[in-house]
């Protein structure tokens, strides 16, 4: 394993510690119990925003802390969701008195902390709202399974719920456009190398030079299935049929593409795959009115990419648009 | 012979270390359905538990035992096992309320409010292989053995011998909650992990409780 780490038990603390030093100008890092918030934490009178999940997702929470974003991020250790002892404070320190949304990605041991965390914070006299981010269209969505997990459709959720409580949105209203996001993702991801976790220090899963696997999670879980290794646009449409099928988006609908690193691919090949989803899209009908191409939600240093599609309306596209200054998302100030 | 703060403090002393002597099998049984990290976040958080109880003043109920130790189960084991322990161990100790002493009704209202905790926040029923497929059986073998007139510590046994069977009786089943759902019918011919580290808990229950008499 070569990683530029010291230590594999200090990873998260030295990056977030880096972290907070580089963006000192727009997030405060808290320790003991660990989290993130943005530098002008509690705005009065907005409603807080919190999300986090395990690390190694980075930008993924702490990259979107400020000015149209998030509040307050949470780490867990690598893969591992944070615990209701990071949560509880978290949310404290960025109640402005008009209540908390908590973004939580749909898998077991984040919503379990999360929940804890939000029944806790509740007792004490916060109000406390959440939604469950579920835009894998990779994961088979029965009453069999712990359901779809969370993936890139957390940035678009982020950025669009964030914009509202910017706005002066109530916690209700907040939270029903946040809803409204997740209802209109749809995403699917494909790996062509595995990522390691350093305190594994081996390779989650094995792909030889000639497999690709589809349909992957965000922690280098396995996904739908392995197939031998295609063109770009091959790959494009394999991930881009689901979504749309799935999101039942055709000619007239308006979307918002996103086209997401996972940390190991170069962002010229994010672009080739932008190029045949854009190719899809138009010869459909489907209006790409906003797009984002970049690694936002990513799974360590794994190789691959995902493809998000949102379904866009007009109030969308306007907190969309509006003025957003975090560590890894600006525009507009 | 009833149960003291004494008997629940040895309680988590002996889970702290059965745990530790099970964690690579507790790992083992998560690396094939789950994402291999049971053994070192239960081995981790009751070993916290410990320490715990060694730096605190000794409790003088063991309702604040089981609270202390909740608390602590939650901030230190992380997953989805963090909360549900600690869930189980915060409902348990609000069963006990301020009691000096543990009886064997005490130890039904205890398993009873541990199992409804877990559900509570699990969602999960029997038959999902969960930890829930150890707690229940549990709960009835309790409440069985006490209305035939079993002391405290004859029904934690009953409780902890149902407990292991029901971990066991996972083996066959289909995963329908938690990260194992993921794998749909790969997920039969493997124990549920939580579900055995609940029938670890129970049998260290048993274990001190037996220690006392």
């Amino acid at each position: 394993m070569k990683k530029l780490i010291n230590d594999p038990q200090s990873v998260v603390a030295e990056s977030v510690e880096g972290f907070g030093a580089a963006h000192a100008d727009l997030v405060e890092v808290h320790t003991n119990p660990l989290f993130i918030t943005r530098r002008d934490a509690p705005v009065q009178g907005k409603v807080g925003l919190v999300s986090g999940g395990g690390s190694g997702h980075e930008p993924l929470h702490a990259g979107f802390l400020g000015r149209g974003m998030l509040d307050a991020a949470v780490p867990g250790a690598v893969f591992t969701s944070p615990t209701p002892d990071q949560i509880i404070p978290a949310t404290q320190a960025v109640d402005g008195g008009a209540g908390v949304l908590h973004i939580v990605k749909n898998y077991t041991g984040d919503v379990l902390n999360f929940e804890t965390a939000a029944e806790m914070a509740q007792a004490e006299g916060i109000e406390v709202r959440t939604v469950l981010i579920n835009d894998d269209v990779a994961v088979e969505d029965s009453l069999y399974t712990a359901g779809r997990r969370g993936v890139g459709g957390t940035v678009m959720v982020e950025r669009i719920a964030g914009a509202a409580a910017e706005r002066g949105d109530n916690l209700e209203s907040v939270a029903a456009i946040a809803q409204r996001v997740n209802d209109n993702v749809r995403s699917m991801g494909v790996a062509l190398a595995a990522c390691t976790v350093p305190h594994a220090g081996v390779p989650s899963f094995d792909l030889t030079d000639e497999e690709i696997e589809i349909g992957i999670g965000i922690h280098g879980e396995p996904g739908r299935h392995r197939i031998a290794m295609e063109s770009a646009d091959g790959i494009t449409d394999r991930l881009l049929e689901p979504i749309l099928a799935d999101l039942d988006a055709g000619s007239g609908d308006r979307v918002l593409l996103f086209v997401n690193g996972m940390g190991g691919t170069p962002a010229s090949e994010l672009y080739i795959v932008y190029r045949r989803a854009r190719q899809v899209l138009d010869s459909r009908g489907i209006t790409v009115e906003r797009s984002l191409v970049g690694n936002y939600i990513t799974a360590l240093e794994m190789q691959g990419a995902s493809i998000t599609v949102l379904r866009l309306d007009d109030e969308m596209v306007e907190l969309w648009d509006s003025p957003v200054l975090t560590p890894a998302l600006r525009w507009g100030v | 012979m009833a149960l003291t703060a004494e008997w629940a403090a040895a309680w988590l002393r002996e889970c702290a270390r059965v745990m530790t002597e099970h964690r690579s099998e507790l790992i083992e049984l998560d690396r094939a359905i789950g994402d291999a990290d049971h053994g070192e976040n239960m081995h981790r958080g009751f070993a916290a538990v410990a320490e715990k109880l060694n730096a605190a003043e000794a409790a003088s109920t063991p309702g604040e035992v089981l609270k202390l130790s909740a608390m602590t189960l939650m901030s230190t084991v992380g997953g989805a096992a963090g909360p549900l322990y600690g869930t189980a161990f915060l409902r348990a100790a609000t069963g006990l309320g301020d009691a000096a002493e543990v009886d064997a009704d005490a130890v039904v209202v205890m398993l009873t409010a541990a199992r409804d905790g877990v559900v509570a926040r699990g969602k999960a029923e029997p038959g999902d292989k969960t930890m829930v497929d150890a707690w229940t059986p549990a709960v009835e073998a309790a409440e069985t053995s006490v209305s035939a007139g079993a002391s405290a510590a004859e029904a934690l046994k009953a409780a902890a011998n149902a407990a292991q069977a029901g971990a066991a009786a996972t083996e066959p089943l289909i995963a329908r909650k938690g990260r194992a759902s993921y794998l749909g019918e790969r997920s039969a011919g493997h124990r549920d992990p939580g579900a055995v580290s609940t029938g670890l808990i129970l049998q260290a229950a048993a274990d001190s409780a037996g220690d006392m008499l």
